[in-house]
């Protein structure tokens, strides 16, 4: 399957969005609120639930159901007061020694005059960074698009699942076209140029699992997931937590690619 | 950040050459007053216009000679040079055309040096390697340089400048985002400190990481500091943005800087932090 096919596949309007993933994942749901500076961002989910018997906090990207509810959520792309309030979620998380699972399916954050006065680049930057030190585990599953610094703002975490279909990009392929070649519509040949599927992301060591896609059997497929999360959740509870946050700075201390003479 | 890499141009100018003496006569057009001045003059004023104060950008070895004491800068990491790892189109045969160039620090110029005799690691970023975008090799160099200052009990400043992440390294351009803010985060735990000058233009994925997680931020008059671009938000909202949108004074207005600080007072600016933060002064030939 090429990458554009499988970013299109990502983005169809009628694939699982976050709220599904949690509603089939967790039991015994608290939904929270808000940021508690400016306001609540609909386009970031949070709260607490139970997961294998163990209690966690759970955050995701909503892209929104229906027509209503993607306008709600600005069509998934969070406000600084989005990512600002699933910071929130996870220091609280971190005070209650609990884990943290992220789901990602966002083309960006949200690109506007409000967003940009409210310091949209502080707020993915002081995630990136509060993430690295959480004194708490961290597993985030990108379930659709994982659109750039809008996606990275929630993917600082010790294993990144992807579905099979979802992609991870520094670019959208339509913007990469156009500033390359000056034409959108060669967005399939960026999308391969730029290696964004799944797959990729396994090779880069970006990405620790690859979820098989059974939407046609959808409470089926989030067992097996909730199998996956349980099991990398207690192996990651169980160590240490300089090891944890040591680890989890190595795994992307490590990524890059570069010549280097002696 | 994916719809900001490439919007680049806000000013005309390129970034100065820099290293040889002008002509005594050649003359620059402000591109703000539109006077037209001794280059000689400019270059004493430290590339700012002496009649309107608009600040010409700068690479990386002109502004190492106007922030760092003279002969005390020491380069760190010089072994370090661009792979081209997802064999991107085109991007080889750029890299070699800027190799001509002789850009041998790539998008970052990483060291020790002295300001006004306070010893500090710097990092300084480059417009003039493909717009000071973000690649491996950047992300690699400013990490390091921070596991350097903590190793060494030093402060680090940062001068950032760039167009975003480098698309010709996709995934990987992106994942520096996380990386170099994880090694921010180390230095700061150790209590180290870590000034940011934000310089003309700082966007896209580098502003979204350490541009903005200094323990201070400073900029420069008239900086653009943006995330996503001024032209696509825009084109996506149908709305006229005002003038001054992701200027540094517009940033200040709203909180998310310290201070504006004219280039022609930052260098006492920055070594009168560094004093106040415990930097060691020390004392070398150059000074
Ligand atoms: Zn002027």
């Amino acid at each position: 399957m090429q990458a554009y096919d499988r970013l299109k596949a990502a983005r169809a309007q009628d694939r699982p969005t976050s709220r599904a993933y949690i509603e089939a994942l967790f039991h015994e749901r608290t939904e929270l609120h808000g940021d508690r500076r400016f306001g609540d961002d609909a386009a970031i989910i949070g709260g607490i639930g139970e997961l294998g018997g163990r209690t966690v906090t759970f955050i995701g990207i909503e892209r929104g159901r229906d027509l209503k509810e993607r306008i709600a959520c600005h069509f998934g792309s969070p406000m600084p007061e989005g990512y600002r309030k699933a910071l929130r979620l996870m220091k609280q998380a971190e005070k209650f020694k609990r884990p943290v699972v992220c789901f990602v399916d966002t083309s960006g954050a949200y690109c506007g005059e409000d967003a940009e006065e409210r310091g949209q680049g502080l707020a993915i930057a002081e995630n990136l960074m509060e993430m690295m030190g959480l004194a708490t585990p961290i597993i985030t599953v990108v379930i659709g698009e994982g659109g750039s610094g809008g996606a990275l703002g929630l993917s600082v975490a010790d294993r990144l699942f992807m579905l099979e279909n979802a992609v991870f990009s520094v670019i959208s392929p339509e913007g990469c076209a156009s500033i390359l070649w000056k034409d959108a519509k060669k967005a399939p040949d960026a999308a391969e140029c730029l290696h964004i599927t799944a797959y990729d992301m396994k090779q880069f060591g970006v990405a620790e699992q690859v979820i098989p896609e059974e939407f046609e059997n959808f409470h089926k497929m989030c067992v097996k997931m909730e199998a996956q999360l349980v099991e990398e959740i207690n192996v990651l509870c169980r160590k240490n937590t300089a090891q944890l946050l040591e680890e989890r700075y190595q795994r992307f201390r490590r990524l890059g690619d570069w010549n280097e003479s002696y | 950040m994916n719809r900001m890499i490439g919007l680049f141009k806000r000013s005309e100018n390129k970034p100065e050459a820099g290293g040889m003496m002008p002509a005594a006569e050649e003359r620059l057009k402000c591109p703000v007053c539109k006077s037209r001045l001794r280059k000689i003059d400019i270059k004493h004023n430290k590339m700012v216009c002496p009649e309107c104060g608009y600040h010409y950008r700068l690479n990386a070895r002109s502004r190492l000679k106007v922030i760092c004491d003279k002969d005390s800068f020491q380069e760190l990491f010089t072994n370090i040079s661009t792979s081209d790892p997802l064999i991107f189109p085109g991007y080889r045969k750029k890299l070699e055309e800027l190799s001509e160039k002789k850009v041998a620090h790539e998008g970052v110029l990483c060291g020790t040096g002295t300001i006004n005799g306070y010893e500090t690691a710097l990092f300084i970023m480059d417009p003039s390697f493909m717009m000071g975008s973000m690649g491996s090799v950047v992300g690699e160099k400013i990490s390091r340089l921070f596991e350097y200052a903590i190793a060494h009990h030093l402060p680090v400043v940062g001068f950032t400048a760039s167009g975003g992440a480098r698309m010709q390294e996709g995934i990987l351009s992106l994942m520096q985002m996380a990386k170099v803010s994880g090694s921010v985060g180390k230095h700061s735990q150790a209590g180290g400190l870590y000034i940011t000058v934000l310089t003309d233009p700082t966007t896209g994925g580098v502003t979204a990481s350490y541009a903005m997680l200094g323990d201070i931020l400073i900029a420069e008059p008239g900086t653009l500091i943006g995330f996503a671009g001024k032209r696509v938000i825009e084109q996506t909202t149908g709305k006229k943005l005002p003038e001054d949108f992701q200027s540094a004074e517009f940033l200040l207005k709203h909180g998310f800087l310290d201070a504006i600080v004219p280039r022609t007072e930052l260098k006492e600016t920055l070594a009168r932090l560094l004093r106040q933060h415990g930097a060691k002064e020390v004392h070398h030939a150059g000074l």
